[in-house]
């Protein structure tokens, strides 16, 4: 999939909650003995947190890089699974307190982890048609893991935002291309009602992240003409920390094209903010030139591939806001006890 | 039951997790590489071990259904169901069939799966071969009572547990070159040390993983043999044994009185003692119960089984062979398959088609499949065609 006119990120921004909660204190609640910890340590939203203000948090920072009126934005597009309302929109909180005007298309996604990534291609098309000058795609999860599940050791709390416009000297990477897979494939879901999601174990592996996430590169990249060589950088969707580099392993992508972008070990897996923070973790250090690989994955399951290449305005945007790294250093470890009270686990 | 019937053809499936399969389309693929291996001869009757396809797989009456998807109609279609020894007691039952005088071909069919559930609902159905009322309702699992076993055991005969794993880790070796194997790679004796505990301290590579998987041989009374292969393996002796169902009333946790009473039986059966088996393919939920089964076949003295893995005595190429193609923790356990795998494997053997894991001079097999923990055993007995009792 391409737009019919060039498009390009003109800003970007992430945000992590400085809460973090070692999975190690996690297993230590549960009696695991720390032998088959997925990561080191996952972030945990605060108590006046939610997936809204981390939205907010992250589009702050894209609109600093963005250097735009907010008000020529047309458009904003929400991937979530943690929305704190079930009916009424997230976009437009964060649209009104961004101070984007009100003539404004907003609506949330939800595609498991890959919803944000779906607000990419609908800001591509919108932005390529010329129905929108500017358009905001954001990711942003604070996701819920049911206790003592494995999913506790890793749902967490995080965000990205990107701002697409059409190509120019002010876009700080142009989109390549983009490509699609979904199929039906029930490995993790969440029932209306149900405060935790349910997963298939060893199910979520070959036949549903691994099937999705490489049939969509390895077509991304026919599409384009592209082999693995040709990627400087490559993003994948990072439940844990073990399935992102088997992925690289399997399309030939050498692991340290990962390493920039490679949060989920000190982050946990953000979910819908997950590939998304990669990307911008991984324009932090890009050069003009560069080219990155970016495959979304979310249950249920489908992947979104994506070709982006840096573009010289990167050198100058990249100061205007925190990089990733700066929130991943800026940390405060939590107890357990402390945990379970910040994300509301306790009955009162 | 003895000396009536004969392998001819003999089938599996790699173990493994099959996401696009159903336990139908398993048995099928077990069935039809068994039927063809014999030249596809008409059968007259099937039978079909399951553990538990109405719980985890939604689908019951398999033996039919097999039967149908065959296009075998108007065959004797027959499921037999006794937890994880379902595929050897398919296989007895096969063999009873064939002494009655059946008047065809039949197959004997063992098939799991086990992935369409989660590993708590694994866990629970593997609990409801044990007796409910005393076992499964105090919340412990197979693991669990295994963890029990080897602590007494270590504690008893002064074992340690890097003793006892060497158990698995001789599977793990045979595993390596057998391509139906789920985990077909060596491990060494500090990885499984080093895997997650599971119930302490039992490990997670101590432990048969989960695994989906079907295997099938085909049998014909023996005077008919020679028509169907040219190396017919002989069933000298099938025996099952119900033990005592209920773990905690045991007189003494350390035995198998099912194993032992089986293994005895069927060694009188075959007119054979233990040493005229050239190899054994045990039922080794972990590895205290394949040192247990050690003991109970008489190979060693009570707390002395897992001298023999630690001395290398269970190798390929030393006395006593065991699971020579990987057993249940390398090959896999799916359920009520594990019985027929342990049959085709010993037919591999006794043709001389066991590749680099040959057992030289191969000519009498012995095979142990087990319900739970000595609920049930079935051995069986399988020698080379020119072996007479």
């Amino acid at each position: 999939m391409k737009p019919i006119r060039p498009v390009g990120i003109v800003g970007y921004g992430g945000y992590v909650p400085i809460y973090r909660i070692k999975a190690s204190e996690i297993g230590r609640m549960w009696g695991n003995d720390g032998c088959s910890l997925p990561i080191v340590e996952k972030a945990v939203a605060g108590p006046d947190e939610d997936m809204t203000t981390i939205a907010y948090e992250a589009a702050r920072y894209a609109l600093m890089r963005a250097k735009i009126d907010p008000c020529e934005i047309g458009a904003i597009f929400i991937g979530s699974e943690s929305k704190p309302y079930a009916v009424k929109p997230s976009g437009t909180i964060v649209a009104e307190a961004l101070g984007i005007g009100s003539h404004l298309l907003a609506a949330d996604y939800e595609f498991a982890c890959k919803a944000g990534t779906e607000a990419f291609q609908t800001c591509i098309g919108l932005v390529g048609s010329g129905m929108a000058k500017y358009a905001m795609a954001i990711g942003a999860d604070t996701a819920q893991g049911r206790p003592a599940d494995d999913l506790e050791y890793t749902a967490a709390s995080g965000g990205a935002a990107f701002i697409f416009g059409l190509r120019s000297d002010e876009t700080v990477a142009y989109v390549e291309g983009s490509c699609s897979y979904a199929t039906d494939t029930a490995d993790f879901w969440r029932r209306a009602g149900q405060p935790y999601p349910c997963h298939f174990g060893r199910f979520t592996g070959k036949p549903a992240y691994f099937r999705h996430v490489i049939t969509a590169a390895r077509k991304l990249m026919e599409e384009l003409g592209l082999g693995p060589e040709d990627f400087d950088w490559a993003v994948f969707h990072q439940p844990n920390t073990k399935f992102p580099l088997k992925a690289a392993k399997m399309l030939g992508i050498d692991r340290k094209k990962l390493e920039p972008g490679l949060l989920v070990p000190y982050i946990g897996n953000t979910y819908s903010g997950s590939s998304p923070l990669g990307l911008a973790a991984t324009l932090d250090v890009a050069q003009p030139g560069d080219r990155i690989l970016m495959v979304s994955y979310g249950s249920g399951a489908g992947s979104d591939a994506f070709s982006f290449v840096v573009q010289d305005a990167i050198e100058e945007k990249r100061p205007l806001a925190p990089p990733v790294k700066a929130f991943l250093a800026k940390k405060k470890y939590v107890d357990y006890a402390t945990y379970a009270r910040f994300r509301g686990k306790l009955l009162r | 039951m003895s000396g009536q019937a004969a392998i001819v053809g003999v089938g599996c499936t790699k173990v493994g997790e099959h996401w696009e399969l159903s336990v139908l389309e398993l048995a099928v693929e077990a069935s039809l590489k068994a039927l063809d291996d014999a030249g596809s001869p008409p059968v007259s009757a099937i039978y079909v071990g399951n553990a538990a396809s109405e719980v985890l797989n939604e689908q019951g009456n398999l033996a039919v259904l097999l039967a149908d998807e065959l296009g075998l109609r108007g065959v004797k279609a027959v499921e037999v169901r006794a937890g994880d020894a379902s595929g050897a007691l398919a296989l007895h039952q096969a063999c009873l069939e064939m002494a009655a005088g059946s008047r065809g071909p039949v197959l004997a069919v063992g098939v799991e799966k086990l992935t369409d559930v989660m590993i708590q609902e694994v866990e629970r159905v593997q609990m409801l071969f044990e007796d409910a009322r005393a076992t499964f309702h105090s919340g412990i699992t197979i693991p669990g009572l295994c963890a029990l076993l080897t602590r007494l055991y270590t504690q008893r005969y002064g074992a340690s547990y890097e003793d006892l794993v060497l158990f698995a880790v001789n599977d793990h070796r045979n595993a390596a070159n057998n391509k139906y194997a789920q985990y077909p790679f060596p491990i060494a004796v500090e990885a499984v040390l080093n895997s997650p505990l599971v119930a302490d301290p039992v490990r997670l590579f101590d432990t048969a993983g989960v695994g989906d998987g079907a295997a099938a041989v085909l049998l014909v009374r023996a005077e008919e043999a020679r028509r169907f292969s040219d190396a017919p393996v002989r069933v000298l002796a099938s025996e099952a044994v119900a033990g005592e169902a209920c773990f905690s009333s045991r007189e003494d946790l350390l035995s198998m009185s099912s194993l032992r009473k089986a293994a005895t039986r069927a060694l009188k059966r075959a007119g054979m003692v233990i040493k005229d088996v050239d190899f054994f393919e045990l039922h080794n939920t972990t590895s205290v119960v394949g040192v247990l089964a050690l003991e109970e076949l008489g190979l060693a003295e009570r707390g002395e089984g897992w001298r023999l893995a630690r001395e290398g005595q269970i190798a390929i190429g030393a006395d006593w062979p065991v699971n020579t193609m990987g057993g249940l923790k390398g090959r896999g356990h799916p359920w009520g398959a594990t019985g027929l795998y342990q049959a085709v494997e010993a037919t591999w053997q006794l043709r001389g088609e066991a590749g680099k894991n040959q057992v030289e001079g191969a000519e009498v097999g012995l095979t142990h499949n087990m319900c739970g923990l000595d609920s049930l055993s079935c051995v069986h007995i399988l020698a080379r065609w020119e072996v007479r009792t």
